[in-house]
């Protein structure tokens, strides 16, 4: 997995060797740059327009839906800020990402250093258990989980979206995580070894500092899920007071369906907590992304 | 030990004292003394609580589902009205949910088609050298990171008869083709596969370019030399090469179309997905147990829906991924 993130090796270096080299290869032509642009402008173009919208008024939206703004309205946004149900719904989205987070990272790294550093007979099924995890997402589980929730008395409480959020989480993690810790040098671990640390005072001191690029990936990757978990809050929260973001959302727009400007606002605000994430920490997350699937 | 022997790793200043220490000195038979129990539980201390947590919250569930799915049942008290494979027979009989079924299969179908050979045709164009390379690899991953919820929301705003999408087509001249895009049957269908698409292509992309960034550059050069043009070498190396990592990302995007929930639910709702003709197992399934409070029912469906994935996910690895192990490059040699 280290290699991914290394920088790319890129096939296509330019090296003219012939004139046809230079002219597929080498120089990129402007198709290229039409396509990229396009394609940039076909995903990035209903964010805008959720955002954009957000600083229109109704009756523009209905009487010209796809344009933009003739004055820039702050109302919308400023409503929904000055709103204690978004602040009340952001809160209850924070404490369930940073729980979820803390979670899978703890129970995450530790897991994953005992299949990448220890050899013992039930490794292989171990792992063959977590990775069968990533087969079934939470849509499976959904209907016996909540009874499950249910019958621990977790529903409408926050805990009852962490604990199962971390659950299913770890496979992903694991599978991140696994190739990262083998990687440190097994020198380190012996050299460890003989100044008299323990193989779990070598993880300790040596694999968790080590270890918080990989973790940085997993950690952003679990909280980016939690931020936008919806289906698991939908079962599981049915009051208003414990409804997270993707919930108040929904509500929202259903309550305000004729206020189409302040519902695109309050959608374009509820998206920027996961969008700043990502920009921070794009590299590592498409890095870690595809090394789990490589790996 | 002090902190200077972490070096060792990763730091370009080559090996530190401690790395030749370890290196020169025969590794002590420290471990083989080592104490089977102490290894033991250091095992069960780490990977404990993670397995604990993953078994009563992943699989559990689904054991229970297939308890429950046994019993007509509203969801309090203990099951009792055992009906055997009543749930069952009832669920394949039930036209609407044959209907979900085929929307799945649709789905799955199509978001292959759709997104594989053109992500496979962005990542080539991409994996070039451009400018602002990096950014665009950022932007295009946006739709993949925002929730499902927000593209929802925003793209039922926009798909609206009165909304932007039939607002864009009328002002560049096109309103003969303004359609409505989202209650038409014929039409809502492919109204999903656009947002799907949208949504997810950006994930196939970045898959798709960091599988090609581990294929060899002395194979582009041999091909170069042998007079290859710049088809044939793409045709001939890249995407047999790409191969693994495109079978990868067909099995995560055939398992992801099967349990198809959010964007369905949040756009057409409990009532409308069925009639539009975009309603999934999983949207039946919430209908049908959760919200009409049939659990043993929809613990049923949920048992269904895990053994068509189970099944599809057995056979592709067994057919398909298998092939992987072989090794990419001798496959490509085929």
């Amino acid at each position: 997995m280290a290699t991914i993130t290394a920088p790319p090796l890129s096939p296509t270096t330019p090296r003219p060797i012939s004139s046809r080299k230079r002219h597929g290869l080498g120089r990129v032509s402007w198709v290229t740059y039409v396509v990229a642009f396009a394609l940039v402008g076909v995903c990035i173009g209903p964010v805008l327009y959720i955002i954009i919208g957000g600083f229109r008024t109704n009756a523009e939206i209905t009487t010209d839906p796809a344009g933009f703004p003739s004055t820039w309205q702050f109302v919308n946004y400023a409503e929904v800020l000055k709103g204690s149900i978004f602040w009340r719904e952001v809160a209850n989205s924070v404490i369930c990402g940073v729980f979820t987070t803390l979670g899978v990272v703890v129970l995450g790294v530790a897991a994953s250093f005992v299949l990448a550093r220890y050899s013992f007979s039930g490794r292989a099924a171990m792992y063959a258990l977590f990775a069968s995890g990533l087969m079934f997402p939470m849509t499976v589980a959904i209907t016996p989980l909540y009874i499950l929730i249910r019958g621990l008395g977790l529903t409408d409480n926050l805990a009852g979206i962490i604990l199962p959020q971390i659950a299913f989480a770890l496979p992903t993690t694991i599978i991140i995580l696994v190739p990262f810790l083998r990687a440190i040098p097994k020198e380190l671990e012996e050299a460890a070894a003989i100044d008299g640390a323990s193989r779990l005072g070598f993880f300790f001191r040596m694999v968790i500092p080590l270890s918080v690029p990989g973790v940085v990936t997993v950690g952003i990757l679990a909280f980016i899920a939690s931020w936008n978990s919806y289906m698991l809050p939908l079962f599981i929260l049915n009051n208003e007071g414990s409804y997270t973001l993707p919930l108040g959302v929904q509500a929202f727009a259903s309550q305000y369906s004729v206020d189409t400007a302040r519902v695109l606002a309050f959608t374009s605000l509820s998206m920027i907590p996961a969008l700043v994430f990502f920009s921070f920490f794009e590299h590592r997350i498409i890095s870690g992304l595809s090394g789990a699937v490589k790996g | 030990m002090s902190e200077g022997k972490l070096v060792v790793t990763s730091s370009p200043e080559g090996p530190s004292a401690a790395g030749n220490r370890a290196r020169k000195a025969p590794f002590p038979a420290r471990r083989a003394g080592r104490s089977h129990w102490q290894q033991r539980l250091e095992i069960a201390l780490l990977a404990g609580p993670a397995i604990v947590m993953f078994i009563t919250f992943v699989m559990f569930p689904v054991v229970l589902a297939a308890y429950y799915g046994f019993f007509k049942w509203k969801g309090y008290g203990p099951p009792t009205d055992f009906v055997g494979l009543q749930n069952y027979v009832t669920i394949f009989q039930d036209s609407t949910f044959q209907d979900a079924l085929r929307h799945n299969a649709v789905i799955v179908v199509l978001s292959l088609l759709l997104q594989g050979p053109a992500a496979v045709l962005l990542a080539l164009l991409l994996n070039q050298k451009m400018r602002g390379r990096s950014l665009v690899r950022v932007l295009i991953f946006v739709p993949y990171v925002v929730s499902e919820v927000i593209v929802g929301t925003g793209w039922g705003l926009m798909l609206q008869t009165n909304g932007a999408i039939n607002g864009l087509l009328t002002k560049v001249g096109l309103s003969g083709w303004t359609v409505d895009w989202l209650s038409d049957p014929k039409i809502a269908i492919w109204s999903l596969m656009l947002i799907i698409t949208w949504k997810y292509i950006g994930f196939a992309v970045i898959l798709f370019l960091a599988g090609l960034q581990s294929i060899p550059e002395e194979l582009f050069e041999a091909a170069a030399i042998d007079g290859a043009s710049y088809w044939q070498t793409q045709r001939r190396i890249t995407v047999p090469l790409l191969g693994p990592t495109i079978r990868i990302w067909a099995f995560l995007s055939m398992i992801g179309a099967l349990q198809l929930f959010d964007l369905v639910y949040i756009i057409w709702g409990q009532y409308v997905a069925a009639t539009a003709g975009t309603s999934t197992m999983a949207t039946y399934m919430v209908v049908n147990g959760r919200n009409a409070a049939n659990y043993g029912f929809g613990n049923a469906v949920a048992v269904v829906l895990f053994l068509i994935s189970l099944v599809l996910a057995l056979t592709y690895q067994r057919f398909v991924l298998r092939r992987d192990t072989e090794g990419a490059l001798t496959e490509g040699g085929k």
